[in-house]
């Protein structure tokens, strides 16, 4: 059912080199959170912290109400269990099949039969759409194949935590699209908790129900997505929402002085874009962790933008979710 | 430099601390001695072939010199079983096997292999350092026999065929200096630096960072430091034992 994980005053650095400080935040049990930040902000170093592969300089890490950043050895593999990563290239043993790939975990801590790990197996590769490369060997695949078969390992133990470093990079948009497609689906069917970390702005805009913004070596704000869709805070807004200027290539980001001389320049950055709808489930469904369209505005007094959560075949989400949801009741009795 | 060397002995003691851990990865440790063995077996006798001979060669000559030609068979004992074949068999091993084995590693380590292993529960020290290091130290006296031997035969060859000496005394002074002890300490030897071979590639390997660049600096770096750090645990034995 997903786990809660409290960040608690997190600092990093490597040497003299500070990657982040005082980062505080909460991943909601089964909700998806998105971490946005340009590259070398430390998005990667942060995820492996959160794993505990690297060792934070000061902070707390809560989960199940042990501090993963300051336990023992032993506590830290048994903490581990909870959490399935996909790392940035997959990260699959260049060696092995996908399939034993996928089935590894499974015969390193399970005591299943080779009958029952080829079902597991075979039953998390469609659900990545994989089936029919099993023999294949990762260097034969395609980048994101690879990605898909590293999201399958990465389930295989049902975790209760999923960790994505950088979906979209070196994906076409279209792939793209797909993988975070697999995410929704995968956070309805099994719940856990997600944090996915990107530099992609579409994806922080469009699939989370928290976002996170990490620039020049802090958590500037996180919180729900409509909070910071149409958040005044102008880091914020130059990342999320910039319109005038274009969004900023997250790859080169600007430094402070020239978003200040930016400011100073009169180049605001414009109104607010309207806020897309949030990407649903196939199915017609709806994910436990999700909040209606328009919900966190409305309680906070806030107008959404003309045009927003409005879909690219024209629906409405603000009429359309209601709608959704009674059906949904409806065929549940 | 220091910081490097407080990691690489931290490195190495916890690796001596998954040595004992059940289960022994056999398979991974076969493979890799079998690999070893294949890349650096035919180099190493090749090499110890004209070894011997440039061995038999000076000091025949510098002997001859003397009066003292009957003691070449001494000098191989002296030159090849103490000294220059552990140290053969070790950089054969670093320069073969260790720069495989580094770059075998560096690349996991950058593709973050290393990084889903952890995170799946297993440990690489016990899954990949351990075999590795152990196949190494299995390796290195093995392949230290084989230089002993093919070096001695091009030593004596060379001594009686082309210098001319009388393989009587050639035979005469090697079992006047030569002791069984000379040829265990050489396997003692060879032993350690194989172990320190294979630690210092598995160490540069899994410190690999920045892109495929980094593997081939690591892979660079491995074979360099192995060669500095073997002559002066070589140096320190020698000096301990005899
Ligand atoms: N193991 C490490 N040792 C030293 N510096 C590191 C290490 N890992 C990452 N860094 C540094 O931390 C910074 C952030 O890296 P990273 O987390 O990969 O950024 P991102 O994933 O946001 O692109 C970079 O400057 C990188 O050089
Ligand atoms: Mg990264």
């Amino acid at each position: 059912m997903g786990v809660e994980v409290v960040v608690e005053g997190l600092t990093k650095s490597f040497g003299r080199q500070v990657i982040w400080q005082d980062v505080s935040l909460t991943l909601p049990a089964g909700e998806i959170s998105v971490l946005l930040g340009p590259s070398g902000t430390g998005k990667s170093v942060f995820l492996k912290t959160l794993v505990g592969l690297l060792r934070p300089d000061r902070g707390h890490i809560w989960i199940d109400g042990y501090d993963l950043a300051n336990c023992s050895e032993d506590k830290l593999y048994e903490l581990r269990r909870l959490f399935g990563v996909l790392f940035q290239d997959g990260a699959l043993f260049g060696s092995l099949s996908l399939f034993d790939n996928i089935a590894f975990p499974l015969r390193e801590h399970t005591k299943k039969s080779e009958s029952q790990i080829r079902q597991i197996v075979m039953e998390k590769m469609e659900l990545v759409g994989l089936l029919g490369a099993e023999s294949k060997l990762p260097g034969e695949i395609s980048g994101g194949m690879r990605k898909r078969a590293g999201l399958a390992r990465a389930l295989v133990l049902d975790p209760e935590i999923i960790l994505v470093d950088e979906p979209d990079s070196g994906l076409d948009p279209v792939r793209t699209a797909y993988l975070n497609q697999l995410f929704v689906d995968l956070n309805t069917d099994f719940e856990a908790t997600f944090l996915i970390v990107t530099h992609d702005i579409n994806t922080a805009r469009t699939v989370p129900d928290d976002i996170g913004l990490l620039f020049r070596r802090e958590l500037v704000m996180f919180g729900p997505r409509e909070m910071l869709l149409s958040s005044d805070e102008p880091v914020v807004r130059q990342f999320l929402n910039a319109r005038r200027h274009g969004p900023i290539g997250m790859s080169e980001e600007k430094d402070v002085s020239e978003l200040e001389a930016e400011a100073q320049l009169g180049h605001d950055p414009g109104a607010l874009p309207p806020i897309p709808p949030q990407l649903m489930p196939t199915g017609n469904r709806v994910r436990r962790g999700q909040q209606p369209p328009g919900a966190w505005l409305a309680a906070h007094g806030v107008i959404p933008p003309q045009g927003s959560f409005i879909d690219d075949r024209g629906r409405n989400w603000l009429e359309e979710y209601p709608r959704l949801v009674s059906a949904h009741l409806n065929g549940v009795r | 430099m220091i910081r490097a060397s407080g990691a690489f002995v931290a490195l190495t003691l916890d690796t001596l601390r998954a040595v004992p851990r059940r289960p022994f990865h056999w398979r991974e440790f076969l493979q890799q001695a079998w690999f070893i063995v294949s890349v650096s077996a035919l180099p190493t006798a090749l090499v110890s072939i004209p070894f011997g001979a440039v061995l038999a060669l000076q000091a025949g000559n510098l002997i001859r010199q003397f009066g003292a030609q009957s003691f070449t068979g001494a000098t191989a004992v002296l030159g090849i079983v103490r000294e220059a074949s552990p140290v053969v068999t070790a950089l054969m091993i670093s320069g073969a096997a260790g720069s495989a084995i580094c770059a075998d590693l560096g690349a996991r380590k950058i593709r973050e292999e290393i990084d889903a292993l952890e995170v799946l529960g297993i440990d690489p020290l016990h899954r990949l350092v351990v075999p590795r290091v152990a196949a190494c130290a299995v390796v290195a006296p093995l392949l230290n026999g084989l230089v002993t031997t093919v070096g001695l035969i091009a030593s004596y060859l060379f001594n009686v065929i082309a210098q001319g000496g009388s393989p009587g005394s050639y035979l005469q002074s090697f079992n006047a200096l030569a002791e069984l002890s000379d040829l265990w300490i050489s396997a003692v030897k060879a032993l350690v630096f194989g172990a320190t071979a294979g630690m210092i590639a598995c160490f540069k390997g899994l410190s690999a960072a920045g892109g495929p660049k980094g593997v081939g600096d690591a892979v660079n770096q491995t074979v360099v430091f192995a060669a500095m750090v073997l002559f002066a645990e070589n140096f320190l034995i020698s000096a301990a034992v005899w």
